[in-house]
């Protein structure tokens, strides 16, 4: 039985991670900033991580349905069980609508997605200030809860490398 | 810069000897004019909300026809405030110092068909330049309606500083559809 995931889901995991902690940051930092120049290009560098981790999301659930990942340690509590399923499904979910409220709000707001400065999305939805402000709240409120996923997710990872050294952590890493 | 009463444009051109057809306000609600910028090549459009002037138009005598459109630039919509805040500073339109954006047309010649050639002087942060586009006029039931665009440089009317260049692009698509009520 396979006991790590694969190179492709490792490398996915990590990269997504990244970009996830990029995006977030930037996130956070670019909104209250007055109008300039380097303003514009955060919001376009902000987009653009976003559309790749869309784009990875979709790899990364392809991957997921189509390769098993290795099962829970054994001796787990029900309920950790049940938390980490769920918590998972979450953490999917997210990583897809979080880029996607980016787009309409993009979209709503009429300042486009171009992927890279180079390829545009279309438009989900027409210009329109008030839904523009609805789905601002939306992403920030998505945003809040992947950080509070992610939280969890790191918290109850190292839980189980330094708390109950089952080994769970090494397996989201390349074997040797 | 004040639009020209009515009469007083009626008279200069009675005494150019053309007998035009009165020029007759714009409708400012329905007529519509917006510039579209590139910045990092996301294309956004910015609508000048404010537009008033008159046209005179007799598909009979085009070459007769003339139009006075002004523009207040601080009515630009970009569909955020601080953007909308930020145009109107000095670097961009200077909306305080020169509130009007006009065109006053010099010439008027048919293409054929519903196209013509308009001929003025575009006046904008107190730059006049003059251009040269091609305008469609369509005759409705209780309007004509004037449409068109041009590219328009901001560099020429030094809209926007030199820090802006490297996200905002020099040319500016302008589009308008002017309705004037018959």
């Amino acid at each position: 039985m396979t006991q790590r995931y694969t190179r492709t889901a490792v490398s996915l995991h990590w990269l997504i991670a990244l970009l996830i902690a990029g995006g977030f940051g930037l996130g956070w930092f670019m909104t209250d900033l007055p109008l300039s120049p380097a303003k514009l290009k955060y919001y376009s560098w902000h987009k653009w991580i976003g559309v790749t981790v869309f784009l990875l999301a979709l790899l990364r659930l392809t991957w997921r349905l189509t390769h098993r990942p290795p099962p829970l340690p054994s001796g787990m509590p029900a309920w950790q069980q049940q938390a980490s399923e769920w918590g998972h499904r979450g953490l999917y979910l997210l990583i897809f609508i979080l880029p996607l409220s980016g787009w309409l709000y993009s979209s709503a707001s009429g300042y486009p997605v171009v992927y890279l400065g180079l390829v545009q999305l279309p438009d989900l939805v027409g210009r329109d200030k008030v839904l523009a402000g609805v789905l601002h709240e939306v992403h920030e409120l998505l945003a809040t809860g992947l950080l509070v996923l992610v939280g969890v997710h790191v918290l109850a990872a190292f839980k189980h490398h330094f708390l109950d050294r089952d080994g769970l952590l090494g397996r989201m890493w390349f074997g040797t | 810069m004040k639009i020209v009463p009515k009469s007083l444009l009626a008279l200069s051109l009675l005494s150019f000897g053309a007998l035009a057809p009165a020029a007759l306000g714009i409708d400012s609600a329905k007529s519509k004019a917006t510039a579209t910028f590139k910045q990092m090549n996301v294309p956004v459009d910015g609508e000048f909300t404010k537009i008033a002037g008159t046209v005179s138009f007799d598909p009979a005598k085009p070459e007769a026809a003339s139009a006075s459109i002004e523009i207040e630039t601080a009515g630009f919509d970009l569909g955020m405030e601080d953007y909308n805040a930020e145009v109107r500073k000095k670097e961009w339109f200077d909306s305080k110092a020169y509130p009007k954006a006009t065109f006053q047309s010099t010439a008027f010649k048919a293409l054929g068909g519903d196209r013509y050639q308009a001929s003025g002087r575009l006046s904008i942060k107190g730059k006049t330049t003059d251009i040269s586009l091609p305008v469609t006029v369509k005759r409705e039931a209780a309007a004509t309606v004037f449409e068109g665009s041009l590219p328009v440089s901001r560099k020429t009317y030094g809209i926007g500083d030199a820090s802006w260049d490297e996200v905002v692009e020099d040319l500016v698509t302008v589009k308008f559809h002017i309705v004037q009520p018959r």
